[in-house]
């Protein structure tokens, strides 16, 4: 289960790529794992280090002095294209990552970052290009993600709002999970599969 | 007088278990599809919660991704994904899912193996943990990818949560030429509209060209919707469906095949149905298509150049072409026809079916693989290996120097050792040309089987138009 999101503040790590898919996120050699743990060594693993497994030179963004500890990244567009792989937010939120802000995001990549107290936020295309503009002048400038508020704080004192899934925001505040809610709908399955009969049985024999 | 619906919508519709205000829809699944990559963690979830599979008769599971293509009586050399198919198998039998497992004669890609055994059938609700459940959507069913969270949750309650999609019409009209097939349509629908133009939406393919295919043609372009954005594409359910259907392990029988395909008939979008966004491809115009890039949006008709970063107004578009050019070690303006290729795969749950094997071939059929290339291929099932074996395919791909596998899911997603070395070029009939993808270093070309072969014989990309005899040759694949 995700930590709530409550307030954060936190230096950004911009990544100008557009259409990052998620196979750049953790190659599908690291896809081996069975369970979610030490998948930070496998962010972004291609684009930070080298056959023998030191860093690049120069380093990868994230490498660079600075970076660790910063919580949110600033992307370009069709952010997690893709594979399916949710071992993509895990990898990102094992590095730290808690927000990543973009014009937008892949279907399936967004749905599991929401599951995962990942929050992307789509912000529209001259916003995104006001924050670029911003880190470009202050690569340590401060923005504050609140969540509840639906708002980042930028260092200027104004906010840029955002939208989010009312219940996905509501997941994300209280750090439940929909799992939790589906099974409080046990009744309506049943009754539902009451009256729709399976269309296949995969157990019988073929 | 009802609302005109579209396909999506009366999928939906039925499915809809209960919505509250303000939440997203409980969605019922019809069949979920599970492999050894994105189940683990899911089933632990369920250990730690002490919850069990509701509905094991509408699960099904398979090893594909992670398994090696070499003969299965050799050990797997790989610690990790031994210990994750063996995971698989473990989960499969403590929570009563059927498992097609290495060694069975149902084994294959996930894929491959629904529609084969009749699992797949229209009107349904189809999830998976992987990208390419799209595929399934060419029975016209609503079938898409889902995380492993998801994965729990379907395996927990048989639903999961969704907002309803918004539908995105892809009208291919007219009639393919020879040599050009449904790779090619799809192909030069994701150049056109971008490797994020369907997303949140559902692709709804529809016209001439599409009726007037195979059911593993519809699934060919299907497979490949998420790589132009959408999380599912499906085509309205038609004869062609039926007859591929009926009679499958698993189909209606009897009474129940009657009453099945009197349900499925009223399935397709109605008269007067909107869509979301739609756009027309004219399929007389489309020539064999081949991606230059990093992504399956970088998509060239074979007979033009290389673009230029120079001739891209937009800065964000210029640098990710001067990088995936950099990357791919091609010149700007250079034409793609003869460049050099050093593997060529054909496989994958993109192309990896027997129509498939059939026209691959038929373009290698008493010809030689070109010295110094590699020519892999692996049949997306163990059903499709032994009828390729039967048909004399195999012989032909073994006689022209292919290395003829096991089924698996292999060099597209190379996690299973099967994998392009650093600045190899390969032609590839899967679906993802990403940095890396089929082998750190390596680079793809995304293109048809018969685009593959052609190119296997003369060592560099080659149209496979000029092949003699393409008239015959493109009617392998059937019509």
């Amino acid at each position: 289960m995700a930590q709530p999101i409550g307030v954060f503040t936190s230096k950004v790590i911009p990544i100008d790529k557009e259409n990052v898919d998620t196979d750049q996120i953790v190659p599908a050699r690291y896809l081996k794992v069975t369970n979610k743990d030490g998948l930070a060594d496998a962010l972004f693993r291609d684009w930070r280090f080298e056959e023998d497994g030191s860093l690049k030179d120069p380093p990868f963004i994230l490498d660079q002095p600075g970076m660790a500890g910063r919580s949110i990244l600033l992307v370009g567009d069709n952010f997690g294209a893709g594979s399916s792989r949710e071992h993509a937010p895990w990898a990102l939120t094992s590095w730290g990552v808690r927000a990543i802000l973009s014009t937008g995001f892949a279907d399936i990549f967004r749905s599991n970052s929401l599951k995962n107290g990942l929050l992307p936020i789509v912000v529209p295309a001259e916003v995104h290009a006001k924050l670029r503009d911003i880190i470009e002048r202050d690569p340590d400038a401060d923005l504050t993600v609140d969540l509840s508020e639906q708002g980042v704080l930028l260092p200027d004192g104004s906010t840029v709002d955002f939208d989010i899934d009312p219940f996905a925001k509501r997941m994300l505040l209280a750090g439940t999970d929909e799992l939790g809610y589906l099974l409080s709908k046990g009744a309506d399955i049943d009754a539902w599969e009451a009256a729709h009969p399976p269309r296949i049985e995969t157990r019988a024999s073929a | 007088m009802t609302e005109p619906r579209t396909i999506v919508d009366k999928i939906w519709d039925e499915h809809v278990v209960v919505q509250d205000p303000g939440a997203p829809a409980v969605l019922a699944v019809d069949l979920h599809l599970v492999h050894e990559v994105t189940s683990p963690q899911a089933f632990s979830g369920l250990r730690e919660r002490g919850l069990t599979v509701r509905r094991p008769g509408q699960t099904v599971a398979t090893a594909d991704h992670s398994i090696p293509t070499t003969p299965r009586s050799l050990p797997m050399l790989d610690a990790q994904a031994a210990a994750q198919i063996s995971q698989l198998e473990r989960n499969c039998a403590d929570f009563g899912i059927p498992l097609h497992g290495i060694g069975s004669p149902s084994q294959g890609i996930v894929h491959v193996i629904g529609p084969q055994l009749g699992l797949t059938q229209p009107g349904m609700t189809i999830v998976c943990g992987d990208s390419h459940t799209s595929t399934h959507g060419a029975f016209g069913a609503l079938a898409f990818g889902i995380g492993t969270s998801e994965v729990e949750m379907v395996l927990a309650t048989q639903t999961l949560l969704q907002r309803h999609p918004n539908t995105y019409e892809v009208r291919v009209d007219g009639r393919l030429a020879p040599g050009v097939s449904a790779k090619d349509i799809i192909l030069a629908l994701i150049a056109r509209i971008g490797v994020g133009g369907g997303t949140g939406h559902v692709f709804e393919y529809r016209g001439e060209a599409i009726r007037a295919l195979t059911m593993e043609q519809r699934m060919t372009i299907c497979n490949m919707s998420i790589e132009g954005g959408a999380r599912a594409g499906l085509i309205a359910p038609d004869d062609t469906t039926f007859e591929y259907v009926h009679g499958r392990p698993h189909a209606p029988a009897g009474p129940a095949w009657d009453a099945a395909v009197a349900r499925w008939r009223q399935l397709p979008t109605d008269d007067g149905a909107t869509f979301d966004k739609s756009i027309t491809i004219d399929a007389n115009a489309l020539e064999p298509m081949i991606t230059y890039g990093t992504n399956p949006g970088m998509g060239i008709p074979i007979t033009s150049r290389v673009p230029s970063p120079s001739d891209e107004t937009d800065p964000a578009a210029r640098r990710a072409l001067e990088h995936a050019l950099s990357y791919m070690d091609l010149q700007p303006g250079q034409p793609i026809l003869g460049q050099k290729v050093d593997v060529v795969f054909v496989g994958s749950c993109t192309n990896g079916r027997i129509s498939d094997l059939r026209l691959a071939a038929a373009a290698l059929k008493d010809r030689r693989v070109a010295d110094g290339v590699m020519l892999m291929v692996t049949p997306g099932s163990d059903e499709v290996k032994r009828e390729a074996e039967r048909e004399g395919l195999a012989d032909i791909f073994k006689a022209a120097g292919a290395d003829w596998r096991e089924s698996g899911c292999s060099m597209c997603i190379a996690m299973n050792g099967d994998q392009l070395s650093p600045g190899q070029y390969a032609v590839s009939t899967s679906n993802r040309n990403f940095e890396g993808r089929q082998g750190k270093g390596g680079r793809t070309f995304l293109a048809s089987p018969l685009t593959a072969a052609a190119s296997a014989v003369m060592g560099v990309v080659t149209d496979p138009r000029t092949l003699p005899g393409i008239e015959s040759l493109a009617a392998v694949g059937g019509r």
